[in-house]
């Protein structure tokens, strides 16, 4: 393998582990304060593909108008879910709002195959992005390079967001105990779905540069990244915002680099996250970033 | 006691002389959705074990039924019918000259899946709740691309054709039967109760002598044993299978009958298989256009389908038996008008 096929690999690597990461974001936001994993997240983020190709094939809005449309509804998608289907059975048993979150997830798919049909479609093309490069003999598509700069910039909003501003306070005054959180004064409420909104938004954005990558959409294209992305979340420390884009990082290049080098191995590419999750599982069960917790009797 | 045993042994008589009356007379259709109901009962059945007496939260179902689909398919399909699949690439020997009959393949069938269970289960099941959920639900996805990329044992994603339509009413409703036999025995015995004991709570159970590992892995297991069965007997139904028929789907399914059924009950999960198989069934207008004006809104079945598992999750949280069951005494009390204290109805 050459230097330029290797770097040319590794790129594309970085820009798939950015993606990741955005959606992980969402996983380890809603996990971290709710200790819920939102089987539902991998189905918004198909959604937000989908609002953006209808807003620029249907209703012929120019791109960033349809994106920016798209990632405002995949929001309100978030919070409308969080507010349906977890917030009434909050004080139930955790099983039963993982229950809920398959349903919700269930419920998403479906609803995607009656109105968008089952055949892929192809999301439209954005020259600025979808255009080639060439550095030295490597051909790169621009999108390589603004994935993860879109990712990066993101990633301080969010830190800004949670550490400096009084929502971000209150995020993390729910995520450590929601009854002192409420006592405090603080909208329990309100916080959990800003924080499902949040989260909805970047996995609008990781899905809507996910389209502009794999144009071909699905409406079950968001199951396989969705519970990638949740195993990168849980590889970062599950509850960790900097661990979910570590976890990110380490699957989609690891991915790249496996097809790369073992070509035989192709096809079992999906497989490799899931092994990934039982050994990190098995040996380090809070992930690289996570802090240790005992259970108390 | 002896005299519920009676009426356990009379009840059995029936439905044997029901499984005949209904194979003589009714049209394949209609066997065809019963069928699924009895496979569907046992796929329940085997899920409520893990999920609902044992309380771990797992989600390799459609794993375990693809090892025992695929295991009884390879089985008994005749020599003729392997080698018109496997064009592609011959099949690996002692496969290719060995055909089965279908009851040793079934049950190999169902030890195998046993056997995977315990090699996924003796590293996973340390994990709880939603990491147990992901990790099963990584493993069989996992069994899912092993067999989507082995073409010369599975034949890929092309999946296997032709596979002898072996099952019919009696193997379906004598391997429900034999299931909900062995769960009951199984929850009355004091491995049930250790299970149970786990489900409510691990740290309490553990002091009390009970082995988390050993009754979580057999627990898991057993369920596995059924669920490849099950598995097994919907191959040998449908005659073709590929690996996208075991995806995460197949499991979802289940989890709605179990959940409608209610967690930890056997007779919910018998009435839930039944109805939600016979349901789907009856619901199939659904797919087709419903006003002559409006053209037709494939998967609204679907739908329906994800709304009622969400309905019965936020409003029927215990489904429809909760952890109760049926028995006969309560069957009787119903229709009698003794008072309570006599053995009458609640």
């Amino acid at each position: 393998m050459t230097l330029e096929l290797f770097l040319q690999h590794l790129a594309n690597g970085i820009s798939l582990g950015s993606l990741y990461a955005l959606v992980a974001i969402g996983y380890t936001m809603v996990y971290g304060i709710l200790r819920l994993i939102n089987f539902a997240h991998g189905d918004i983020f198909m959604m937000a593909v989908y609002f953006a190709f209808f807003g620029v094939i249907t209703f012929g809005m120019p791109w960033y108008v349809s994106f920016v449309v798209a990632i405002a509804l995949t929001g309100v998608l978030g919070i409308t879910v969080e507010t349906l289907a977890y917030r009434p059975i909050r004080e139930a048993p955790r099983i039963s709002i993982l229950i809920s979150s398959i349903g919700a997830s269930y419920l998403l798919e479906n609803l995607a195959i009656v109105i968008y049909g089952g055949r892929p479609k192809t999301f439209p093309q954005v020259p600025i992005f979808t255009d080639m490069v060439q550095i030295g003999n490597i051909h790169i598509q621009l999108l390589t390079f603004v994935i993860p700069v879109v990712t990066v910039a993101l990633l301080f909003a969010l830190m800004y967001l949670i550490n400096m501003t009084k929502s971000g306070m209150a995020m993390r005054a729910v995520s450590k105990d929601i009854e002192t959180a409420r006592i405090m004064g603080i909208d329990v409420d309100r916080t959990i779905s800003f924080t499902f909104g949040i989260g909805s938004l970047l996995a609008a954005v990781g899905g809507i540069m996910w389209g502009l990558k794999f144009p071909s959409i699905l409406p079950l294209m968001g199951v396989m990244p969705g519970i990638k992305c949740f195993i990168a979340a849980v590889i970062g420390g599950i509850g960790n915002i900097t661990g979910a884009v570590i976890g990110g990082f380490i699957l989609g290049i690891g991915e790249i680099l496996l097809v790369a080098f073992l070509p035989k191995l192709s096809g079992y590419r999906d497989a490799f996250a899931f092994i990934l999750l039982i050994m990190i599982l098995l040996f380090r069960p809070t992930g690289i970033m996570g802090e240790k917790i005992s259970e108390k009797v | 006691m002896k005299k519920n045993m009676i009426y356990t042994i009379t009840a059995i008589i029936v439905l044997f002389v029901l499984v005949y009356i209904a194979d003589t007379t009714l049209d394949s259709y209609i066997l065809r959705i019963l069928n699924l109901c009895a496979i569907y009962t046992v796929l329940g059945l085997s899920m409520n074990l893990i999920n609902g007496f044992t309380g771990l939260f797992s989600l390799g179902h459609a794993g375990f039924m693809a090892v025992g689909a695929y295991t009884t398919a390879m089985l008994t399909m005749p020599l003729a019918t392997k080698q018109m699949n496997f064009f592609l690439a011959p099949l690996i020997s002692p496969l290719d000259k060995i055909v089965w009959p279908f009851l040793p393949s079934l049950l190999l069938a169902g030890l195998l899946s046993a056997f995977v269970a315990f090699l996924i289960g003796a590293p996973v099941l340390r994990l709880k709740g939603d990491y147990l959920a992901i990790a099963t639900l990584g493993f069989s996805e996992i069994i899912r691309v092993i067999f989507t990329n082995t073409q010369r044992l599975t034949n890929g994603a092309l999946g296997l054709k032709g596979i002898p339509a072996t099952t019919n009413l009696w193997w379906t409703c004598g391997t429900a039967a034999f299931t909900v036999f062995i769960m009951v025995s199984l929850i009355n015995s004091s491995y049930g109760r250790a299970f149970k004991a786990i489900r409510e709570d691990e740290i309490a159970a553990e002091s009390m002598g009970v082995s988390l590992f050993k009754h979580k892995v057999l627990s898991f297991m057993i369920g596995a044993f059924f669920a490849g069965i099950g598995g097994g007997l919907l191959g040998n139904l449908i005659g073709a299978i590929d690996p996208l028929m075991f995806r995460f789907f197949m499991t979802y399914n289940i989890l709605l009958i179990i959940v409608l059924g209610g967690m930890g009950s056997i007779t919910g999960t018998v009435i839930s298989a039944f109805i939600i198989t016979i349901a789907q069934e009856f619901l199939r207008f659904l797919d087709e256009p419903i006003f002559p004006s409006v053209p037709a809104l494939p998967g609204l079945r679907m739908v329906v389908f994800s709304i009622l598992l969400m309905v019965v999750v936020l409003f029927f949280r215990r489904g429809l038996m909760g952890t109760r069951e049926f028995s006969w005494n309560k069957f009787f009390g119903f229709f009698s008008k003794k008072p309570l204290a006599k053995g009458g109805a609640e």
